[in-house]
């Protein structure tokens, strides 16, 4: 009686995480949503505390804790520019979690125990099915890899680790051979169920993997390689479902691990590119060919100052702002919601141009704009504000490089020739708000910059809208 | 065999599921999206709590006791970062 109530307390559980996902699908229904995903979550703790096989409580209560404190203090701390890596370290703890239960498991059912417990373990001893055995090697596998993985994702955003891809000869080949002993020591676990040891030594084989897989990987690619982690700690959690012969956990894990390839996928295709061709492209790293930065720039590149651009926007009936990682590392949000203020005051329209790429992670720029209380009906995505820059004024690009290369468009040799960009170029005049003429993650230069009606506004992103805006205002009032 | 077949028609159920509803959160929400799902996966916590709890050995009530926190940490750390997300997305519509 007491095991069908959980399991239907369970059930219970499994449908609030899926109304909470479907909460996420409009701004207005989201916070609920979420607090939907977490009564399930708590409903689930809740109900496994009454279950039999809880003998002792003290040290239970000691890890959550010490969990949510932990927790609790990072998301409140967290600013909101450094959410990708965040996210990254929560995905990490997630697999790190499925690898030590699945081992436990794994422990538990082929090893006679030594504590209390014991006697509640009367039908142990039968063999391990497969199922368990072959869970408990994807759950190991799977997790290990979405650990370390997601930690070097961390250590690159964070920028404690080299952002460039690391390429070393044999690279490919030593993933290989990882691979195939991973596979290996899979199949012996299946056949020996007792060879612990096994379960460990592949766990190290998936640490390293998740290590050499997520290191080749440069800057610009992050969205791709967070999203695939999030995928994989999902299907790590799911795996553990089929360990412990658990549907709850079956069911979340799979909701998660299908979240995070639409997300995988819908970022590769914003770049136009394959997966296989992210995850082992290494782009950045590579010489390219083309045009050199001088023949695009020569003598054709015009700089810009507050006062001009004011001039500009003090006339503009229709203004987009086209955010990149740039905005993030500049902290500009609250500055750009300080000058699109002034310009909607003076009878302008405003919006937002944000590529699916921009930034570190998919929606970073969106969550940023948010943040300076930007109206998520103002924030438009590619497909529908690319009709709209020819009926603007002035587009102005802060901190995005690749994303609006017109190249994409005309020259089919380029690495990034067929990548979707903001067809930022046909808008009246374009303002780009950047450091230098550097070129961005693909290598390559940027004609937009040259063009006839691009003004190049050089300097830090905040200072330089900050910068706009005391013009404007002074326009405006004087 | 039998009981892997029904784990197994749950597994790719959910994950039509998924795909339908994943499918039409707005590209604006894919942050929330992320850090709201990441949460979820921390559904291990209940394995977790099993085998810190279970007594059965030392060593796996050890990670058992790890994989409580770090299950934690995901799952409180998750949940609270996408509702302040979320927070700010509601606050002015």
């Amino acid at each position: 009686m007491r095991i069908t109530i959980i399991n239907l307390a369970y059930l219970l559980a499994s449908a609030l995480f899926i109304f909470g996902l479907k909460g996420l699908t409009h701004p207005r229904t989201a916070v609920r949503g979420n607090m939907l995903g977490a009564s399930g979550m708590l409903l689930a703790i809740v109900v496994t505390l009454f279950d039999r096989k809880i003998i002792d409580f003290k040290l239970i209560i000691l890890g959550l804790l010490i969990g949510a404190v932990i927790g609790l203090v990072l998301a409140l701390k967290i600013q909101m520019t450094a959410m990708p890596q965040l996210v990254a370290l929560f995905n990490g703890f997630g697999g790190g979690a499925s690898v030590l239960v699945a081992g436990a498991a794994l422990i538990e059912v082929t090893t006679p125990g030594s504590g209390i417990g014991v006697i509640r373990e009367a039908l142990a001893g039968a063999q391990p099915s497969l199922q368990l055995t072959v869970a408990t090697v994807a759950s190991g596998l799977i997790g290990a890899v979405t650990f370390w993985g997601s930690l070097i994702a961390f250590g690159k955003l964070q920028e404690v680790l080299t952002t460039n891809p690391v390429l070393f000869p044999g690279q490919k080949a030593l993933n290989a051979v990882l691979s195939l002993a991973a596979i290996g020591l899979g199949g012996w676990i299946v056949m020996n169920p007792e060879a612990t040891f096994a379960y460990w030594a592949l766990v190290a084989v998936g640490s390293l993997l998740g290590v050499l897989l997520t290191i080749p990987i440069g800057g610009a690619d992050m969205p791709v390689v967070i999203s695939l982690l999030n995928s994989y700690s999902g299907l790590a959690a799911a795996s553990t479902g089929f360990v412990l012969s658990n549907n709850m956990l079956i069911i979340a894990g799979s909701l998660v691990g299908a979240s995070g390839i639409i997300l995988t996928m819908i970022m590769c295709k914003a770049m136009n590119r394959s997966l296989t061709n992210v995850l082992f492209g290494g782009v950045g790293a590579e010489v390219t060919t083309g045009p050199g930065a001088d023949e695009v720039y020569a003598g054709k590149v015009k700089s810009t100052s507050g006062d001009e651009v004011a001039m500009l926007l003090e006339g503009a009936r229709r203004v987009v702002f086209v955010p990149g990682y740039g905005m993030a590392v500049a902290q500009a949000q609250h500055a750009v919601k300080a000058l699109a203020n002034i310009l909607e005051t003076n009878g302008c329209e405003v919006a937002y141009a944000v590529h699916p790429v921009a930034g570190r992670m998919p929606g970073h720029m969106n969550v940023l704009l948010a943040e300076a209380d930007v109206p998520y009906d103002q924030l438009k995505d590619m497909d529908e504000v690319n009709p709209t820059f020819a009926q603007t004024d002035v587009a102005i690009i802060i901190g995005a490089n690749d994303v609006v290369n017109p190249v994409a468009r005309t020259d089919p040799t380029s690495p990034i020739a067929g990548m979707p960009i903001l067809d930022v170029d046909y808008a009246r005049t374009v303002v780009v708000i950047k450091r230098s003429l550097s070129p961005g993650f693909a290598g390559i230069p940027n004609p937009l910059f040259a063009a006839d009606n691009t003004l190049m506004f050089f300097g830090d992103g905040k200072q330089a809208i900050q910068d706009i805006t005391a013009a404007l205002k002074e326009a405006l009032t004087g | 065999m039998e009981s892997f077949v029904i784990a197994l028609t749950i597994f790719v159920l959910a994950i039509f599921v998924g795909f339908e509803i994943i499918t039409k959160v707005p590209p604006t929400l894919h942050t929330p999206l992320m850090s709201g799902s990441n949460a979820i996966s921390g559904i291990t916590l209940v394995g977790a709590l099993l085998s810190a709890g279970s007594e059965h050995s030392t060593l796996t009530t050890v990670l058992g006791l790890i994989a409580v926190i770090f299950a934690t940490i995901n799952v409180f750390g998750g949940f609270l970062v996408t509702h302040r997300m979320l927070d700010m997305f509601r606050k002015k519509s």
